[in-house]
């Protein structure tokens, strides 16, 4: 077989389904393999949209998504998306074409040190040298991307080595010696948190991103009816834990709900599980949660103690953690009084916003909540609409809440979905998107019209690039600099790509707007022109501690 | 505060860039590094003196390195018996009337004139970072030219 064969063969046997990318000169013995194949290929209009649909395949999945592109520019459109992966530790394999072996380091046409340009933003990558590697190295690559703290792997394939022919040989296992992830936590370590939980007078659970990768959504769902304890969470965690369970305390940090901030604050036992301590979650990391021991769960050793001195660490997969944990606490701590406090601080700061008579766009992601039924996957742009996405919709499942969440990356929404919606074909999947963001990748509406992938995008449009102008209105006297953006005029934008476009500016017409989208089977833009200067509140201005936060209620 | 660590790694094409890249987009700083085969081909050793303000940035090196998929192990010698040495070599400014007296002053240190021509001696020297610096001292009342160093290579015990 050659090289172009066995990766294809490979990529059969790892069980893709499904690949998104763009072809070139330097993969055109893929692409020519490719013709035969039964893997299903989607064609985006850029590299950039490739990688964010295989990274919202994953999401959406859990499976490995699959990328790939040509040499040169076409796997630098790659890196945001590879660089997005790393950071929110998505299980993908970016395949990227390479100039002839022979001619590496000479400059040649569309050539570009790919394994060097990403080597800081993958997990592990490969630059293949002999086609009698490459199925070692493709079973490696979806190894590595999917295990332990998953992340994105590159191969890079020099196009002679695509045509070189050898015998085919699957390895049957892998085994990487320097490469053995931990799965199960140390016995004493969890004696020593199951101790200190029984101990416990005000415990809170902060989940993160790390509960959706391993599944452990139901057991912590177990563990925090057990030991009595309120959860809080990432904006990687959403959906880890039912937003509408009575022990929810919703999202953590700069733009968390108040009473899960005032919580940790309060707190006498932190319980984190497959989160990171990001600096967007502890705000002045000296005031951080002041009162209390901490317990980190995290199958990566480098993220304990990395922001924040932790009592007691416990490297695993969380869900094989949780449920040893809930096997070895004997006695459930006595929270009553704590879960007072925390029902009071819910009640005396709720997540809210003013409505007047003019259309919110916290109103119009409640609408969308309404008319889904929570049911929906929503991906988001970043900026202010990634933040109300994540405020006013209820997220009741895991792999329903699609975001940027390490490298923020605008633009990543509207691709996310079209992977989203491929992987989960018979779900509604919803973009919440700002007027900025969209225009980042809106190129993609050609892909979801030629290959009738069915995604709605719901454009927060503001006039504005809204998060910006907030901190400009905020912390730079309201000088507005070059955040005053100028948009299409979207509804034709759609049709003159054969999607449908509606425009809403009332807010009675909101949910009529949503429904008839819902109920046309093609992608719909709805531009929903809200007011242009709201504010996403609560905020807790960079750099204060997080029981610190402006409300803008005032 | 310096602290050598000494890294086993795949012997593969790129590691090197791996594991320093790692330092340079962490912002730590290495001191020093030394790279070579180990008795199986397969696997390289690099000593890395690093620079850590403290523990807990020691600790992330170590964790951050072993996190990389072609690092074998990682030791630390900070708390360890171990053997180090660096080698040195120095050219220094000595007229022949002068040689003796070089030779005298720096027998103490182990260290001899490799090489001699039109007045400079280049002198090698093997030993302790403390043996160094006191040989370096001796020598600059010679004047040295030029100096290269292996950094350290360190071996437990």
């Amino acid at each position: 077989m050659i090289g172009a064969q066995i990766l294809l063969e490979c990529l059969k046997r790892e069980g893709v389904e499904v690949m998104f990318g763009y072809p070139g000169g330097q993969v055109l013995p893929i692409f020519d393999k490719l013709y035969d194949s039964d893997i299903k290929f989607i064609l985006t209009r850029h590299e950039q949209g490739a990688a964010h649909a295989a990274d919202g395949y994953a999401r959406a999945t859990g499976k490995v998504g699959v990328c790939i592109a040509t040499s040169g520019p076409g796997a630098t459109n790659l890196t945001t998306g590879i660089a997005n992966a790393y950071m929110d530790s998505i299980p993908m394999v970016a395949i990227t074409g390479q100039v002839k072996s022979f001619l590496i380091g000479n400059d040649a046409f569309q050539e570009a040190d790919v394994t060097g340009i990403t080597r800081p933003i993958t997990k592990h990558n490969y630059l293949v040298k002999d086609a009698s590697d490459l199925a070692r190295i493709v079973r490696e690559a979806f190894y590595i991307a999917s295990s332990g703290r998953p992340g994105p792997v590159v191969i890079d394939i020099p196009s002679d080595i695509q045509m070189q022919d050898t015998e085919f040989v699957w390895p049957e296992t892998v085994d990487i010696r320097s490469y053995k992830p931990t799965y199960f936590g140390h016995p004493g370590q969890i004696k020593k948190a199951a101790r200190m939980i029984s101990q416990a007078r005000k415990p809170v659970i902060y989940a993160g991103g790390g509960i959706i990768s391993s599944g452990a959504h139901l057991v912590l769902r177990a563990l925090a009816e057990k030991i009595q304890a309120p959860v809080t969470w990432t904006l990687m965690g959403i959906g880890g834990f039912p937003a509408t369970h009575k022990l929810s305390l919703g999202m953590l940090g700069m733009h968390g709900t108040a009473y899960a901030n005032h919580a940790i604050m309060e707190a006498d036992l932190i319980i984190a599980v497959g989160a990171r301590f990001d600096d967007r979650v502890t705000g002045r990391l000296d005031t951080f949660a002041p009162l209390a021991k901490i317990i980190h769960i995290d199958i990566d050793p480098s993220s304990i103690s990395k922001n924040i001195k932790v009592d007691v660490p416990i490297v695993g997969d969380a869900k094989n953690i949780l449920g040893e944990l809930l096997e070895s606490i004997r006695k459930s701590p006595d929270t009553q009084e704590w879960l007072k406090v925390t029902d009071a601080l819910k009640k005396k700061s709720p997540l809210r916003y003013k409505d007047g008579g003019t259309l919110k766009p916290q109103y119009v992601v409640e609408q969308l909540y309404e008319a889904t039924k929570g049911e929906a996957i929503i991906t988001t742009e970043v900026g202010q609409n990634q933040m109300w996405a994540a405020q006013w919709y209820q997220y009741h499942y895991p792999h329903t809440f699609i975001s940027s969440g390490g490298l923020g990356t605008m633009g990543f929404g509207f691709p996310a979905a079209i992977g989203a919606k491929i992987g989960c074909p018979e779900k509604t999947v919803i973009d919440i998107a700002g007027d900025g963001s969209i225009q980042m990748n809106i190129q993609e509406i050609a892909t979801c019209v030629c290959n009738k992938i069915n995604v709605k995008v719901a454009i927060l449009n503001n006039g504005y690039l809204g998060m910006v102008r907030q901190w400009q209105e905020l912390f730079y006297k309201r000088r507005y600099s070059h955040v005053c953006i100028g948009s299409p005029d979207f509804v034709k934008l759609a049709e003159s790509y054969g999607a449908e476009g509606i425009r809403v500016t009332k807010k009675e017409e909101v949910r009529k707007a949503i429904d008839k989208a819902l109920s046309i089977d093609n992608t719909v833009f709805i531009d929903f022109v809200v007011e242009p200067e709201e504010n996403v509140f609560p905020m807790v201005p960079a750099g204060e501690a997080i029981n610190r936060m402006i409300d803008g209620m005032a | 505060m310096r602290h050598t660590i000494s890294v086993l790694v795949e012997n593969k094409f790129g590691v090197l860039a791996r594991v320093s890249g790692l330092f340079s987009a962490r912002g730590y700083n290495i001191a020093s590094l030394a790279v070579s085969e180990t008795l199986d081909a397969a696997i390289s050793c690099m000593t890395i003196v690093v620079d850590a303000k403290d523990a807990t940035v020691l600790e992330q090196i170590k964790k951050q390195l072993n996190k990389l998929i072609d690092v074998i192990t990682v030791t630390d010698f900070t708390k360890k018996e171990h053997v180090e040495r660096e080698l040195v070599l120095a050219k220094v400014a000595c007229a022949p009337k002068d040689k003796p007296k070089l030779e005298s002053s720096i027998k103490k240190y182990m260290a001899k004139i490799v090489h001699y021509k039109s007045n400079a001696a280049i002198i090698e020297a093997v030993g302790e970072q403390q043996q160094i610096k006191q040989l370096l001292e001796v020598l600059n009342g010679f004047g040295v030219r030029e100096l290269v160093r292996t950094g350290k290579v360190a071996m437990s015990s």
